[in-house]
């Protein structure tokens, strides 16, 4: 992988309770590129994923350490605003949770929250990621409805656009197509593809054929430590670790 | 065999019984007091204040205890949703929600909910005293709101744990500082904050032993909060105490309204709820 990544994890450890999670953890995400962590349930992905954007920070009984560079700033360094970090990354979780509002106030409320006040710079940038998302069409009619009205695949959409209005550099997928009809599965994995061209892109998926549906490159998580890593193909087709050939092959889950 | 289909008929039947006892006692006290209570029921009882010789058995009414209570509960339920909300969201997304200190108090204010009024009316009376206050307005306010601060912080408490996390994290990881989100976490839980105020101004509204020694009484209509303040649950008392039957006639009237007005209240509150929260997931 080259030198130039988003996000560099250098020699993290976390820790939950007493229990050790993820273990020397280093690596480099590539840029504009996506990039699948898959694992069996309880391996520590969706914890990595929550590092990349501090949402551990909540969580009682949560030590980190070790380094997570974004854009070359280290996020957990203690002088850093965690506003500013999230703001980078939009994240789509394994169910769609629309904002208790309509649909053009969930996308709007990401730029009002940092500031954007004018109506005309909303509308704009509301039908902009509504468009980027492939839902402006089925909704323009009806956006000060309810966003809870919409479909559950409309919504993990609308989600995603209103992730991409804050104008983050990175998107994190959390098994973001988990709740969904093969369908809505589908479009939302070609919005992936669609968005690496602008965006670095992070899923975690414990759907393997998504991950060699969507990705170039895969990171295989065992027992909170990396075990494999690199493009797609060659993980899933020519695993070079015996734990990575026994999960490909369904021998681990 | 027999025996089991014996065991479920019998439990069936003990459950209906149970049913409609309960079922049964509802319309018994709500017939009652309708019964007893709708022959000295007029439009003076709710528009007017008693006159002279009214507890005798003379005319008038008792508005006084009806803007009284009114004056009251809301005030008590608006000071305390003041105080409650802030504590219900800094010990959910503050706090850390399952922190032994979070629990703590939680434990504390399941305590409180369970203390008897009269103790909070004693609190407050002492209160009163402190800052030289006599029985008006504002000490049934105090005492009041002190009453159902533990019922507010432990309904919305209770409500906020019902938001998914995902949902504080969506609004987090846009970048929203902690208020922010707590401002999303309340417009989800708008529901929840009314049901809280309807059960905070229904126990409120009928509880007496809070603002036996903190409101007072009287035959006006409080125009400041210094003034005392008549109250439906002790105008019924009071009433019901005279030997004069007309007189505990109008008690019973009293209690009709008293319990006419939590009904609207539930009523309004169940439409209110349907027709204007459509945000909800």
């Amino acid at each position: 992988m080259d030198n130039k990544s988003l996000i560099s994890v250098q020699q993290l450890n976390v820790h939950i309770g007493n229990q050790h999670i993820l273990k020397d953890i280093n690596i480099d995400i590539p840029d504009k590129k996506v990039t699948s962590i898959i694992g069996p349930s309880g391996c520590g992905k969706t914890t990595l994923l929550k590092t990349f954007n501090r949402l551990l920070d909540n969580s009682a009984d949560v030590k980190i350490t070790g380094e997570v560079l974004v854009d070359g700033e280290n996020i957990y360094a203690p002088d850093v605003e965690v506003t500013h970090i999230r703001q980078k990354m939009g994240l789509l979780s394994q169910r769609p949770y629309p904002l208790p509002m309509s649909i053009y106030d969930n996308v709007a409320y990401g730029p009002r929250i940092h500031g954007i006040r004018k109506k005309h710079d909303l509308d704009e940038l509301v039908e902009k990621q509504l468009k980027a998302t492939g839902l402006w069409e089925e909704v323009k009619d009806r956006l000060h409805a309810s966003a809870t009205r919409l479909s559950i695949g409309q919504q993990q959409r609308l989600c995603l656009a209103r992730g991409l209005a804050v104008g983050p550099e990175i998107i994190l997928g959390d098994e973001s197509t988990s709740a969904l009809d093969p369908v809505s599965t589908h479009i939302i994995e070609d919005l992936f593809v669609q968005l690496k061209e602008k965006y670095t892109i992070v899923l975690v998926t414990h759907i393997l054929r998504q991950a060699a549906r969507v990705s170039d490159n895969i990171i295989f998580i065992y027992m909170g430590k990396i075990i494999e890593m690199g493009p797609t193909h060659e993980v899933l087709h020519n695993p070079k670790e015996e734990l990575t050939k026994q999960y490909v092959k369904g021998y681990i889950t | 065999m027999k025996r089991r289909k014996y065991e479920e008929l019998f439990f069936r039947v003990l459950m209906v019984l149970a049913t409609i006892f309960v079922a049964g006692s509802f319309f018994l006290i709500v017939g009652t007091i309708f019964y007893k209570g709708a022959p000295y029921m007029n439009l003076d009882m709710i528009t007017k204040t008693p006159s002279g010789g009214f507890y005798i058995g003379k005319e008038g009414g008792i508005l006084n205890a009806i803007i009284g209570s009114m004056y009251i509960a809301g005030g008590a339920t608006v000071l305390g949703l003041l105080i409650s909300i802030p504590v219900a969201i800094y010990i959910n997304m503050y706090m850390g929600s399952k922190t032994f200190l979070a629990n703590t108090l939680r434990m504390a204010f399941d305590v409180l909910f369970g203390i008897p009024s009269i103790v909070y009316g004693a609190f407050g009376f002492l209160i009163m005293v402190y800052f030289g206050l006599r029985a008006s307005l504002l000490g049934g306010i105090i005492a009041v709101t002190l009453l159902v601060i533990p019922i507010l912080v432990r309904t919305l408490d209770e409500v906020i744990r019902t938001v998914p996390f995902e949902l504080r994290d969506a609004a987090l990881s846009l970048g929203a500082t902690r208020w922010e989100t707590a401002k999303v976490v309340l417009r989800q839980i708008r529901p929840g904050i009314f049901t809280a105020v309807l059960l905070s101004f229904g126990r409120a509204i009928g509880d007496v032993a809070s603002v036996l020694f903190t409101a007072g009484f009287s035959d006006n209509i409080p125009t400041s909060l210094h003034e005392p303040a008549a109250t439906l649950p002790l105008a019924i008392f009071f009433q019901l105490s005279s030997p004069v039957e007309e007189v505990q006639g109008r008690g019973y009237a009293s209690a009709l309204v008293l319990t006419i007005i939590v009904l609207i209240i539930t009523v309004l509150s169940e439409i209110f709820i349907k027709k204007f929260f459509k945000h909800k997931i």
